[in-house]
């Protein structure tokens, strides 16, 4: 039977390896077709930045990968309005992330909603397993 | 002679970027590096801490990091410069020592 699991994200990416770490578990998981969420909070909802450039640093671009995660049935990332706010950031600040809705003729949705902190507290609570990256 | 001192860490995740400001000489430069750029965008609730350092000290990030968080050059808080990889080291001997605030 599967499970409601929940991936809490709180680091920027590229200064340590939590992002992308947590970005291999997550596709891992959906390979087993169990009900994933993704939470970005505090520095984590830099992850989903628009227009990573990560030519100058060196390192691998893996912003890209967030774009896919439809294609793997994660359909749901929650980004905390006051983790943004705090950073003097807006959801117009974050990439775009879509997913195709298979009972609504595979119309494109937003993957991507903004909860407020006491609406993540009660998402966490509804999870069978939490993961913290 | 000044110091430079380098600060690799998000000021939301640790106290490196506070704790360095805290311990300024008149003329000493900080440079923002890795998540410690995140330091440097304008509207944030540290934003306040780093323009009462820049009273003190220039105060510098560097671009490519900032790049690859996405953070735009316009959304930095005016008045810090943006130096690439070579100003880093220009920065460095530019300065009697070097202090990591890891």
């Amino acid at each position: 039977m599967a499970k409601k699991f929940l991936y809490i994200n709180r680091k920027a990416p590229y200064g340590t390896i939590y992002a992308l770490e947590s970005l291999e578990v997550v596709l891992i998981s959906a390979a087993f077709e169990q009900d994933v969420s993704l939470a970005f909070i505090d520095d984590g909802v830099f992850q989903l930045m628009a227009g990573q450039d990560t030519a100058g640093a060196g390192m691998k671009n893996f912003s890209r990968t967030y774009k896919a995660l439809g294609d793997f049935e994660v359909k749901k990332l929650y980004v905390e309005r006051e983790s943004l706010e705090e950073r003097g950031l807006t959801l117009d600040d974050l990439q775009a992330i879509t997913y195709e809705d298979e009972n609504e003729d595979y119309a494109e949705k937003p993957a991507i909603q903004l909860v407020s902190r006491s609406e993540m507290a009660g998402i966490v609570a509804g999870q069978d397993v939490v993961l913290s990256f | 002679m000044s110091t430079l001192h380098t600060v690799n860490k998000s000021p939301f995740e640790r106290n490196a970027l506070c704790s360095c400001f805290s311990h300024l000489s008149a003329g000493d430069a900080v440079l923002m590096i890795e998540d410690g750029v995140i330091g440097a965008r304008k509207g944030a609730t540290t934003a306040a801490m780093v323009q009462a350092a820049m009273q003190k000290g220039k105060v510098y990030a560097l671009a490519s990091d900032l790049a690859a968080r996405g953070i735009k050059a316009q959304d930095v808080i005016d008045g810090i410069q943006l130096v690439d990889y070579g100003g880093f080291v220009d920065l460095v001997t530019q300065h009697a020592r070097t202090v990591a605030w890891l």
